[in-house]
């Protein structure tokens, strides 16, 4: 055991000063069998998964900052499987399986708490998606439950049920298993299973060049020299269509910033997740007490990490909408992370057709959610070089036979 | 906050456009003659630049006319404005 109140204590008394890394900061190899582009979580719940899953543990993860700097530091934490379609609903379901066991299987606390997260409804056509949606995702296995106004407010005393509000809350879909993890959490245990399964963690190291030979890709240029592999898994996010480029593919994303905000700390006040589509935004509480807030992308294209401020006002007018309570909450931060827009808003995960290079991107606003799943299929989808069922509708050729699987109104606005 | 400048209303707050994405996508003149990979190519791919991109906006609070603009995608810094060519109703080739 690494951590245990002896320890806290021990390392207290010596004023913290001889704590381990919890991973190593290895020089980078010339040659992996696989190399992981980008540190995130999802690049690192691959690089997890291809060594306990597969077996494949020389394996390289390359970060061009620090692990856990990108959106995997940068979202509201939501975890939730209630969408729509039958492909989208499994493969979130998946993931929200392996969120329940994940701290046991790390042995790292990702503080995943199923609080419940409630999708309202304020106006009759929203309350009939509300009902589809729970019918689909019932029909799929997956708890869901249609509640009325009387029982949101029950449940959430704060929020402003009152018929005379401008945008009146008729009921919500509930699923309980849903909640919230600690992001850093997150990444940090990934990385500390990954490291201890034998996988080198490259901080620092940013692909510069996408090397080929014929159809098959050769390894990587990046900041710290050449490195070699015969296959390379890319999970940049919102520089996806960037990694594309030095491969001379093109992808069906847009870049867009998405910001997240938290406020000041305050008592507990809200003990589940709300989410609103029509109004437009979504709040919850962390354990230190801030409301973490998140909304909409700005509308138009961009890689700057910062949100424009139409934003900001069209986000907290939403939740003030919600919680009146909350008008006076001073925000303490707030940040943008780029997320990658697929025209359907469901991920691309799968082999491209350079052979070798896969490509796990286009999760858009929602990919938190997915981390663990999405680098269990996408491990399974490098090591077998094929798509493992679950990934196998998300592929690029989706775009092509026009299979494609429209979760952009469905599933609410905000992911 | 942008700050925009309309060819027809001069500069304004980003908030009176909306966006109309990457610009030069031309539809294509016959897309019976296309490949479904091809048509996917039109209608789905982007090039999504980290940089320079030329772009589609439209006034849509204000003369509600189209205009293309060249922006930095990284440091929102706009290069500037300019009027969309205007179709001659000629048949192309």
């Amino acid at each position: 055991m690494r951590y245990s109140a002896f320890s806290l204590l021990k390392h207290a008394l010596s004023h913290n000063r001889h704590w381990q890394p919890a991973w190593r900061s290895p020089e980078p190899r010339r040659k992996y069998d696989v190399l992981i582009v980008g540190g995130g979580g999802h690049g690192l719940a691959t690089a997890y998964y291809l060594a306990k899953e597969h077996g494949v543990k020389n394996v390289a993860v390359l970060e061009k900052d620090w692990i856990g700097g990108g959106n995997t530091g940068r979202n509201t934490t939501i975890v939730r499987s209630n969408y729509l379609w039958t492909e989208a609903t499994q493969l979130y379901e998946k993931s929200l399986k392996l969120w329940e066991g994940l701290s046991q299987d790390l042995n790292y606390n990702v503080m995943f708490s199923q609080r419940g997260v409630y999708n309202l409804g304020h106006n009759l056509q929203d309350m009939r998606d509300i009902e589809r949606r729970v019918n689909a995702n019932r029909l799929n296995g997956i708890d869901a439950e249609v509640v009325s106004a009387a029982q949101v407010k029950k449940a959430i005393p704060h929020i402003n049920t009152s018929p005379d509000a401008r945008y009146p809350i008729l009921g919500a879909s509930l699923q309980r298993r849903g909640g919230v993890a600690r992001h850093d959490a997150v990444a940090w245990g990934f990385a500390r299973a990954a490291d201890a399964l034998g996988v080198d963690i490259i901080e620092q190291c940013e692909v510069t060049g996408v090397n080929r030979d014929g159809g098959k890709v050769t390894g990587v240029e990046t900041t710290r020299g050449t490195i070699n592999a015969s296959k390379i898994g890319v999970v940049v996010a919102g520089n996806a269509s960037v990694l594309a480029t030095m491969a001379g593919l093109r992808l069906p994303v847009e870049s867009h910033p998405l910001q997240a905000f938290v406020s000041e700390p305050l008592k507990p006040v809200l003990d589940t997740v709300v989410m609103s589509g029509a109004v437009h935004g979504y709040i919850s509480q962390s354990d230190k007490g801030e409301l973490v807030i998140g909304a909409g992308i700005d509308a138009y294209t961009g890689y700057g990490q910062r949100g424009s401020f139409p934003i900001i006002e069209h986000t907290m007018e939403a939740i003030v909408e919600l919680f009146p309570i909350f008008s006076r909450v001073r925000m303490l931060r707030m940040w943008g992370g780029i997320v990658d827009i697929c025209p359907d808003a469901c991920p691309i995960i799968g082999k491209t057709s350079i052979d070798g290079l896969y490509f796990n991107c286009g999760w858009g606003t929602g990919g938190f959610k997915a981390t663990p799943g999405s680098g269990w299929v996408f491990a399974h989808t490098i090591a077998k070089d094929e798509p493992h069922e679950l990934n196998a509708p998300f592929g690029l050729d989706r775009f092509v036979s026009g299979a494609l699987i429209d979760e952009h109104g469905a599933a609410a606005v905000a992911h | 906050m942008l700050l925009i400048e309309c060819p027809w209303c001069g500069e304004r707050a980003e908030t009176e456009f909306s966006y109309g994405g990457e610009a030069g996508i031309a539809r294509p003149k016959d897309p019976d003659a296309l490949s479904d990979a091809e048509w996917a190519d039109y209608l789905f791919n982007r090039t999504n630049p980290r940089g320079a991109h030329k772009e589609l906006w439209n006034h849509a609070q204000g003369c509600r006319r189209w205009f293309g603009v060249e922006r930095d995608t990284v440091t929102y810094k706009i290069a500037g404005s300019y009027t969309l060519p205007v179709p001659t109703g000629k048949k192309g080739p």
